[in-house]
């Protein structure tokens, strides 16, 4: 147990480390760039007085130490600046809108769980049969196809062709924001008891997460048919089947099991790529979140908004790997021991 | 190796690559693309439609024989701009390649060879690098410059090197200690010599591999960018923009969005399915 902890430490040492070099990449990449960023947020037509006022409310007019540090001190306190196109606080801005965004790649990440590694298990135990090449298929499919087609195929087929889903947006118009409790709005109408709301709001998720959920869904099910296939070879695969164990039982519970880690692993990876998809795939459903957001604060040259989102994606892509190397660590000791003979 | 024998395992090669028909498929649709693209102002039946070109009078008509993709909101013909939109993406595939290869190859080439602080200073930046989604890392450039092609390939760029450097780093650690890296050492060839002709070489099959099957994601990240207003800049034609266009007018219009997008699925299948036969035929590791 205690080099269990050590490995948490560990881990939760370089992360920080981690932290700091991306807080000084984005510092680097928002001041670096030519061009005087107070005069490209505030246009050609902004006065030479605004802009000193800019300049000095942002640091610009320090060296640039100096500015980083301003940069961080404020970033401590919890403070990010004010956007520049909506006025008000960056991270009330982000309070406002990252749950949505989080509550589309929650859902997309479930999905390729749910239909991802039951497909690849159905892969591995019907091999280079039918199951096995559908999977094929997809995976290269979800691999090689943009989310914002995706996204479009998905509206076409199911809220155009076979009209049962909503085109666009979070909820339907009928409804009230149920009042809110933690911001996220399946978990806000559930708490509120308003099922209605519930279910149109599940409605208005199924098409962003599954044409986010993908690309990721394809290649789990290709991974996890890959290490079952490994499993299967294994000795001990033989000798459940001598035992006379059923063949649901083995696949399920003695090739599945070490199958999953790797999995595991790759799904911290995919959460990285579905945050960058989370932008195309709120732009074409209208999806109220922090990419679309972000999207408006590239277009308006809005400086702290820009980093403000950046960062708040880094933290969360950093703490999903976390808990993605700790769940590892703690279903393989192999890999923390392997970390304490090397250490 | 002889001549003969060099023809030889040139010939086994191209016979085991051609036993998967993927692969086969994948290099037919990239040798496609390629020969649409270069070819764009000979065989399109409307090169005129590719720049600032108005016909109101044939806007939105759906696919016909005089236009098989049918036509945009102001009569341009679909096939025509997606066939000079290949263009845009290729350009912006090998520019990105051409820069962050090189970049990401040398710093890897270093840091696994010399290792220590030159390991530590290198590596802890490409985590960092790393640390990003790509897309983001890219749109967080983009917020900071004007949104053109150029700026576009240079946000990508600067995503893209760390990949090379984090690959070849792996690869140059395990040759590193091999027989004829130290055979060479100890007859004082150079360290440029060490890096660039023993260890170098060695790791071409996986760079040249994934190298292709990037070919494609550069290109699926590019039309990403400009299906949100941020890469190419209109009149000229990109298929993500396009795409971004028509989805305006779904459903009635489909086709303005519709054949854009299967073209961007179309070329990052060709350079998948040809980098998944590379990868297999030269046995390795991306």
């Amino acid at each position: 147990m205690l080099g269990f902890l050590t490995y948490i430490a560990r881990r939760l040492f370089s992360s920080v480390g981690v932290l700091i070099g991306v807080s000084i990449l984005v510092f680097v990449i928002a001041r670096v760039i030519p061009g005087d960023p107070a005069r490209i947020a505030l246009g050609p037509m902004a006065s030479q007085e605004s802009i000193a006022n800019l300049r000095s409310e942002l640091y610009l007019d320090r060296p640039l130490p100096l500015q980083y540090l301003e940069f961080v001190r404020r970033l401590l306190k919890g403070d990010l600046g004010t956007s520049l196109y909506t006025r008000r606080a960056v991270t009330v801005d982000l309070e406002q809108f990252f749950p949505a965004t989080l509550e589309l790649v929650l859902a997309s990440g479930l999905l390729m769980v749910v239909f991802g590694v039951p497909l690849g298990v159905l892969a591995a135990r019907y091999r280079n049969r039918l199951p096995d090449n559908l999977a094929r298929v997809f995976a290269i499919l979800g691999v090689v196809t943009p989310n914002f087609v995706w996204a479009i195929f998905l509206i076409l087929m199911f809220a155009y062709w076979v009209a049962i889903l909503p085109v666009a947006g979070q909820q339907g118009d009928t409804f009230l924001l149920p009042n809110k409790i933690t911001g996220f709005l399946m978990l806000d109408s559930i708490l509120t008891g308003q099922w209605a709301m519930f279910w149109d709001a599940l409605k208005h998720l199924v098409l962003p997460a599954l044409a986010l959920a993908f690309a990721g869904l394809g290649q789990t099910a290709r991974l996890t048919r890959a290490n079952m296939l490994d499993s299967y070879g294994k000795p001990y695969i033989e000798m459940a089947r001598a035992f006379g164990i059923s063949e649901l039982e083995i696949a399920t519970k003695y090739a599945l099991r070490p199958a999953l880690i790797p999995t595991l692993t790759i799904l911290g990876l995919d959460f990285a790529a579905m945050l960058g998809g989370a932008f195309l795939v709120e732009a074409v459903f209208n999806w109220p979140g922090m990419a679309r957001y972000a999207v408006q604060a590239i277009l308006h040259k809005d400086l702290n908004a820009i980093v403000g989102t950046t960062l708040v994606i880094a933290v969360f892509f950093l703490l999903v790997n976390i808990v993605v190397d700790l769940i590892v660590g703690y279903v393989n000791p192999r890999i923390r021991f392997h970390e304490e003979a090397r250490g | 190796m002889t001549r003969p024998s060099i023809r030889i395992f040139r010939s086994r090669s191209w016979y085991r690559f051609s036993q998967n028909p993927l692969s086969v498929i994948g290099l037919g649709i990239v040798v496609l693309i390629v020969l649409l693209a270069i070819f764009a102002p000979i065989i399109t039946p409307y090169p005129r439609h590719a720049g600032q070109f108005v016909n109101f009078s044939a806007g939105t008509a759906a696919p016909t024989l005089q236009y098989l993709f049918g036509t945009d909101t102001i009569g341009r013909d679909i096939l025509t701009r997606i066939v000079f939109g290949l263009r845009v993406s290729l350009a912006l595939g090998v520019v990105v390649l051409a820069i962050a290869v090189p970049v990401g190859v040398i710093l890897g080439l270093l840091a696994g060879y010399f290792g220590r602080r030159v390991e530590l200073v290198i590596m802890r930046i490409t985590d960092v690098f790393l640390a990003l989604p790509p897309l983001v890392l890219a749109l967080a450039v983009l917020g900071f410059l004007e949104p053109n092609l150029f700026n576009a390939m240079m946000a990508v760029t600067v995503m893209w090197w760390p990949w090379y450097t984090r690959l070849v780093y792996n690869l140059t650690r395990s040759i590193r200690t091999e027989g004829f890296v130290t055979a060479s050492e100890v007859m004082g060839a150079s360290r440029v010599h060490v890096l660039f002709r023993e260890i170098l070489p060695n790791c071409l099959p996986s760079i040249l591999t994934k190298m292709t099957l990037d070919m494609g994601f550069v290109i699926l990240i590019g039309a990403s960018l400009s299906f949100l207003g941020l890469g190419v800049q209109p009149p000229t034609p990109d298929l993500g923009s396009m795409v971004a266009d028509g989805a305006k007018y779904l459903p009635d219009a489909w086709w303005i969005s519709v054949f854009p997008g299967l073209a961007v699925l179309f070329c990052v299948l060709g350079f998948n399915l040809l980098g998944d036969g590379l990868r297999d035929l030269l046995d390795v590791e991306v």
